[in-house]
């Protein structure tokens, strides 16, 4: 009973927090000096014809008036329509958010596997230089943001020594015909690994980026996690029984110690798909982040309120899964 | 096995004078950079275009590190570029560091409707993707560097709170409180002279992590063109310079990234040392 009690707080708690996002942004992009409408005409155009357009667009009313009629028609899954490009927000939105999600999943995935190897390896050599070493590089690793990871990335793999494409998502001259924009997925699943390999090599740079900051942490609280455990008495057990130290680690200590890294993960994995928005940007990848940026320049704020809410729908959701695992993963919540 | 921890604990002190030794050089570059800058930041001559650094061929050694496409001298905007990231980290990282940690300790001692209010507002605020957020602000406020300061304040003023409320809130619980409380000591007086005292480490610690953060902004607005006028030398501004013309001059990319690496690097090191040092239990 308490635990369905608890998530409908939670539940309640994020609908407050979605609406809370959608309002400031709808606020703020109305008082935006520059005209939209005026962007779209041709300079020579009439009162009559802004006015037309004004009324078209909605934007003859009220800002409370406006935010009503946007949020009735967001329920009803109509997000209006992109002053730039004229096409509805939801199908642009739609079109671009797999681009975004596979990007920010593979970068997960990198992280997780190097976070975690690094881990487990620094613990099986503490104190010694090994540790010191990954201590080090962990350090550095965290120190720098994204941002400054894709750049060297884009140098070092893209220029210096060209193994990865350091723009787009998919090279033009491939002529592949997808049938969805999951394109790494579909790829898979029809078995072309020409495609695949393109793709990855477009997508590698800028989920390296995208990971490295997140690797550093996992390593971080894995490692102290792990070495609290390893003073434990089912570890000096599985010692007495003669088991080898790589599969001490392994499988006993890691099984007790990933619980606190995994809700870290999820909690950081929102910071990461906040960073797709400039990573995208820079390796002109064609995401949801790099279309909310020229929305933003172009003053597209049909576009921009879509955008801002379907990755305030991510983060919150995102979160909302990280604590219904938690709860699951952890006997003592489970039964209270 | 040879215990490395000996060398781990010797690194804070280093970790201070190395990232100490940057920032210093920084503040003398930006300080001096009329008198250091061999060329006018803004002077184009396109006969000098592409110039690469000195060591390269065909380098003229006038233009110690060459030159962007317009024949701009890389060194003088390297220096300039200084001046706005150096005024950007500390102006909108103090202002960040105490509109945050005030809110933190209004929210973490005071509690009630004050603390509701404060903690929602920091849920909404970990919706929005903070570079969109930062790119939306500077559409609507204008280029121009008030304007990145406040985008800084407005997006970063979380990461303070909501530390310093659950220190606030763990050191509220404690003994040292409850008789200072006894004791007759008014709300106001305890939240400064007792709470703050204890929670001004870890203040310090993310004041500097700030810096670095509001670096990177300020570079990421540049990258897209959003932050000050385009003509001003910032190092994000010869990012976006250098990203493009990448294959034909990679030094353009190469200096000012470096200059970044190193500055982030340090301010965030210097966070690290500083914590270390003013820990009692870590000392």
């Amino acid at each position: 009973m308490q635990i369905v009690r608890a998530l409908l707080t939670r539940l309640a708690t994020t609908l407050v927090t979605l609406l809370g996002a959608a309002i400031i942004v709808f606020v703020v992009i109305r008082v935006v000096p520059g005209n939209p409408i005026a962007m779209m005409l041709p300079p020579g155009a009439t009162e009559a014809d802004i006015e037309r357009l004004k009324t078209l667009y909605g934007l003859d009313k009220s800002i409370p008036e406006q935010f009503w009629i946007w949020i009735v028609n967001v329920v009803q899954g109509d997000f209006g329509t992109s002053i730039t490009l004229r096409q509805p927000v939801f199908d642009l939105v739609i079109g671009r958010l797999p681009a975004t999600l596979e990007l920010s999943l593979m970068a997960l995935l990198i992280a997780v596997l190097i976070g975690g190897t690094a881990a487990l390896t620094a613990t099986l050599y503490r104190d010694t230089k090994i540790e010191g070493g990954i201590d080090v590089a962990g350090g550095v690793a965290l120190s720098l943001p994204d941002f400054l990871w894709g750049l060297a990335l884009i140098l070092v793999l893209g220029v210096l020594w060209p193994l990865f494409h350091i723009s787009g998502r998919v090279s033009p001259s491939l002529g592949f015909d997808f049938q969805s924009n999951f394109f790494l997925l579909e790829a898979l699943l029809r078995f072309r690994f020409d495609v695949v390999f393109d793709l990855l090599g477009h997508m590698l740079l800028p989920a390296f980026a995208l990971a490295i900051p997140l690797a550093a942490i996992i390593l971080q609280l894995l490692k102290q996690s792990l070495k609290e455990c390893m003073h434990d008495d089912y570890i000096t057990l599985a010692r007495t029984k003669g088991y080898s130290e790589t599969s001490i680690i392994t499988r006993d200590a890691l099984p007790n110690a990933i619980l606190p890294t995994l809700t870290l993960i999820g909690v950081q994995f929102t910071f990461l798909i906040g960073g797709t928005v400039i990573i995208e940007r820079l390796f002109s990848y064609e995401g949801l982040g790099n279309m909310a940026i020229d929305a933003v320049i172009n003053r597209d704020l049909p576009l921009i309120q879509g955008i801002v809410l379907v990755f305030a729908l991510l983060f919150t959701l995102v979160n909302l899964l990280v604590d219904m695992t938690y709860a699951a993963l952890n006997p003592r919540l489970r039964h209270a | 096995m040879r215990d490395a921890r000996g060398d781990i604990r010797q690194l804070p002190g280093l970790r201070l004078w190395l990232s100490g030794g940057w920032l210093l050089l920084l503040v003398l570059a930006a300080i001096f950079a009329p008198m250091l800058s061999p060329h006018d930041p803004l002077e184009q001559d396109l006969f000098a275009a592409r110039l690469p650094p000195f060591w390269e061929q065909g380098a003229d050694p006038a233009y110690l590190l060459g030159t962007d496409s317009l024949g701009r001298d890389l060194l003088s905007r390297m220096l300039y570029g200084a001046r706005l990231a150096l005024t950007v980290a500390l102006v909108a990282g103090t202002l960040t560091c105490l509109v945050g940690a005030t809110l933190g300790l209004i929210a973490g001692y005071y509690r009630g409707w004050a603390d509701l209010v404060i903690s929602r507002l920091v849920d909404i605020w970990m919706a929005f993707p903070p570079v969109l957020f930062a790119i939306l602000l500077i559409a609507v406020l204008g280029t121009g560097l008030t304007s990145i300061i406040i985008a800084i304040v407005v997006i970063d003023w979380t990461r303070f709170s909501r530390v310093v409320r659950a220190e606030a809130m763990s050191q509220g619980a404690m003994d040292y409180v409850a008789s200072a409380q006894v004791a007759g000591r008014s709300r106001l007086g305890i939240a400064l002279a007792e709470i703050l005292p204890n929670v001004l480490p870890t203040i310090v610690a993310l004041l500097t992590l700030e810096m670095g953060i509001a670096v990177i902004v300020e570079a990421i607005l540049s990258f897209v063109n959003l932050s000050i006028s385009t003509d001003e030398p910032t190092w994000g501004g010869m990012i976006a310079e250098g990203r493009t013309s990448i294959y034909q001059a990679w030094w353009v990319l190469v200096f000012p990234l470096f200059a970044l690496f190193l500055t982030v690097l340090s301010f965030s090191q210097l966070g690290e040392g500083l914590k270390e040092y003013f820990d009692p239990v870590l000392r």
